[in-house]
């Protein structure tokens, strides 16, 4: 008896559900790429369904390669991405494609040592590390950054990611901007050919490696650091500050770092007092041109409500907000885009 | 040679009944071996479509690169220089490494159970073994990275660098990923399918095989030995085939536990890298038409080496079944 009652219900969530889905003729925006701002967008998403019921979102977080190829390929109303595209693929798209900046995030230094100390590096050392120049813990460059913390003499056994990621961007920019060696040995990417090493897979596998191995060192998304309260390192920035990773030194970055008119910025080594060096932003891709005049209106709609309220949102996320310097540009961006 | 021809049916046989009546239809028959035709055909399509997308997915890799994306080692996706030769060795060794470990360990079990083992044992160890294949990949990745790689690290591994560290193949410094983690982690996932295969096998010989070995004196082993595993040789053979089949695709769980580094090292205590792994890492990420082709043409590869192994798996096979034919032939 009890479970006919049961199913009764059931039946009737399920028509009403039916029933409204298809009152309401909804329309429907299709985006897809990045992974790394997937946690913000979809909470962008869900909040802006209140604000403007008639439009729904569908994301796929397919990750920055995919997003780039949906965008141009025009199967997608915006793409996303961690890295800023190449000319090359820019030079692709059917029409003017925008860079449209959302937020940021930094890429922590995290380690695994006896004791877990607070450590100090600076950019020299870490390239040295990941170069594979740097081998043991008392190295004199590590030491000379870290006077009264006694290191062991412990092999460095340094993690990064396996899988491409935006996170490796970050990483792999700073290290390209700091270090001219690294620059013609390796190089700027979402994945790159790593001189020393070993990969894990997707942050929680470089975590899950940091933490499972005495003596390693990796760089993983400042959240990840933070839950898993792991130690990470402070960095001593261009200005010869040293910097703790936080939301407010990932915003004063953004702040400081030189941001051309397409948005296609890098704000590794950021030049400010209290900018913390390696950070990144991500972007949404969206053609200058809307080939649909309606959706186009409520992308813009969206895109203004996410340059302006949204922002409000990311701290609580761990996503570092844009400052108000580049809001005010953001906005002017979108208001270039035409139905 | 002249067929026998049975004996004339007797009027009140209920056969002539049945032979009075209108011949059955043979529509049934007809449909049903062109249902299944079409079915196994399906098959081979498929196979073939995959083959010939993963071919013209990676054109422009094939053109650039030709020959030497087999033989070379850089994979640098910056300077866009490509090649797969660290990623099909680290496939071959890890699925070698899972095959030295979990076929023994497969073949023991599955003997066990259908010979030895008394009954009321037998079916709670079926059911916890076919449990184990139930687990995701996933899962085990996460388990290995937490769990498995402290413990290797900790104790086997030390133990094996004390004893076997003279050789390549354990020398160097451990950091628990490795290559022989990652053989060791699809040894975990092989061991179920290679069992209950092997087991169902052991369980279609014949008891008369064995009744017949008792007769004429042999012991429990021999018995085994001789009557059984010989017998079922083929067979078993068959089930190690299947397991190595999936070693070679396997792709989460190893990714989370053999390093991905792109390198051909002799220690077993390096990190390695497999085609399968490559794919799942890079693919999402790939922004540049070479690259992505690249990470196509590693598929090709993969589904080459698959076909190659499994190809030379059926030739040894048969020149195995052919020798002992020509044994027992002499004999």
């Amino acid at each position: 008896m009890k479970s006919l009652k049961i199913g009764r219900k059931i039946l009737a969530i399920v028509l009403l559900t039916g029933v409204s889905t298809s009152a309401s003729a909804q329309m429907m925006i299709n985006g897809a790429g990045a992974t790394f701002p997937y946690p913000i967008y979809s909470k962008w998403f869900d909040e802006y369904a209140k604000v403007d019921p008639s439009v729904r979102f569908n994301y796929q977080s397919i990750g920055s390669g995919g997003g780039q190829k949906q965008i141009l390929a025009q199967t997608v109303d915006f793409g996303a991405s961690d890295g800023p595209m190449s000319d090359d693929n820019l030079a692709k798209a059917p029409g003017k494609l925008l860079h449209i900046p959302t937020v940021a995030g930094a890429d922590v230094l995290a380690y695994n040592l006896p004791g877990n100390p607070a450590l100090k590096f600076d950019a020299d050392t870490i390239a040295g590390i990941f170069l594979g120049q740097i081998k043991k813990w008392n190295d004199p460059k590590i030491t000379a950054l870290n006077p009264g913390v006694t290191l062991p003499d412990q092999e460095i056994v340094v993690v990064h990611r396996s899988d491409g990621s935006g996170t490796t961007y970050i990483w792999t920019d700073y290290l390209s901007k700091i270090s001219p060696e690294w620059k013609t040995k390796v190089g700027t990417n979402t994945s790159v050919n790593w001189p020393t090493g070993v990969g894990g897979k997707g942050n929680e596998g470089v975590a899950g490696q940091i933490k499972q191995t005495p003596g390693a060192v990796g760089y993983v998304e400042l959240i990840y650091a933070v839950q898993n309260k792991m130690p990470y390192a402070e960095i001593k920035n261009a200005a010869g500050e040293f910097v703790k990773p936080t939301l407010e030194s990932v915003t004063a970055a953004l702040a400081a770092a030189e941001i051309p008119d397409d948005f296609r910025f890098s704000m590794t080594n950021s030049p400010g007092r209290d900018a913390y060096p390696i950070a990144g932003a991500t972007w949404l891709l969206v053609y200058q041109q809307q080939k649909d005049a309606a959706k186009g209106k409520k992308l813009v709609e969206f895109l203004k409500w996410s340059a302006t309220d949204g922002e409000k949102m990311a701290k609580d996320l761990q996503y570092a907000p844009l400052p108000e310097s580049v809001q005010q540009r953001v906005l002017k961006r979108i208001d270039e885009i035409k139905m | 040679m002249e067929i026998a021809i049975p004996p004339a049916v007797a009027p009140d046989d209920p056969r002539s009944v049945a032979r009075a009546m209108a011949p059955p239809s043979r529509f049934g028959d007809k449909a049903f071996e062109w249902l299944t035709l079409t079915m196994a055909m399906a098959v081979v399509v498929l196979v073939i479509l995959t083959g010939w997308q993963l071919w013209l997915g990676s054109s422009l890799a094939i053109q650039k690169f030709g020959f030497h994306f087999l033989t070379t080692s850089t994979w640098d996706p910056v300077a866009e220089q490509f090649g797969a030769l660290p990623f099909i060795y680290g496939t071959l060794v890890s699925s070698l490494i899972a095959l030295v470990i979990a076929v023994p360990l497969s073949i023991a079990t599955a003997v066990y159970l259908t010979e030895l083992a008394p009954l009321w044992i037998r079916q709670p160890l079926v059911s916890l073994i076919e449990m184990l294949a139930a687990i995701p990949s996933v899962i085990l990745g996460l388990w290995g990275i937490f769990v498995m790689i402290p413990w290797l690290r900790d104790y086997p591994f030390p133990w094996l660098k004390r004893v076997f560290g003279w050789t390549p193949f354990f020398s160097g410094p451990i950091y628990g990923t490795s290559m022989l983690a990652g053989g060791i982690i699809i040894a975990i996932m092989i061991l179920p399918i290679i069992t209950s295969v092997s087991r169902e096998i052991l369980r279609s010989v014949p008891d008369l095989q064995r009744e017949a070995a008792y007769a004429l004196g042999a012991t429990r082993w021999e018995v085994t030995r001789i009557a059984v595993l010989s017998y079922a040789r083929k067979g078993l053979f068959g089930a190690v085939i299947l397991g190595l089949g999936r070693a070679l695709g396997e792709t989460m769980a190893v990714t989370m536990v053999i390093g991905n580094t792109p390198q051909i090292a002799a220690s077993l205590f390096k990190s390695g890298y497999t085609l399968a792994s490559v794919i799942a890492n890079e693919f999402t990420e790939a922004t540049t038409d070479i690259y992505l082709e690249a990470l196509f043409e590693i598929g090709l590869v993969l589904f080459g080496v698959t076909i190659l192994v499994n190809l030379i798996a059926q030739l040894l096979l048969k020149t195995m079944t052919t020798t002992t034919s020509a044994t027992r032939a002499v004999q």
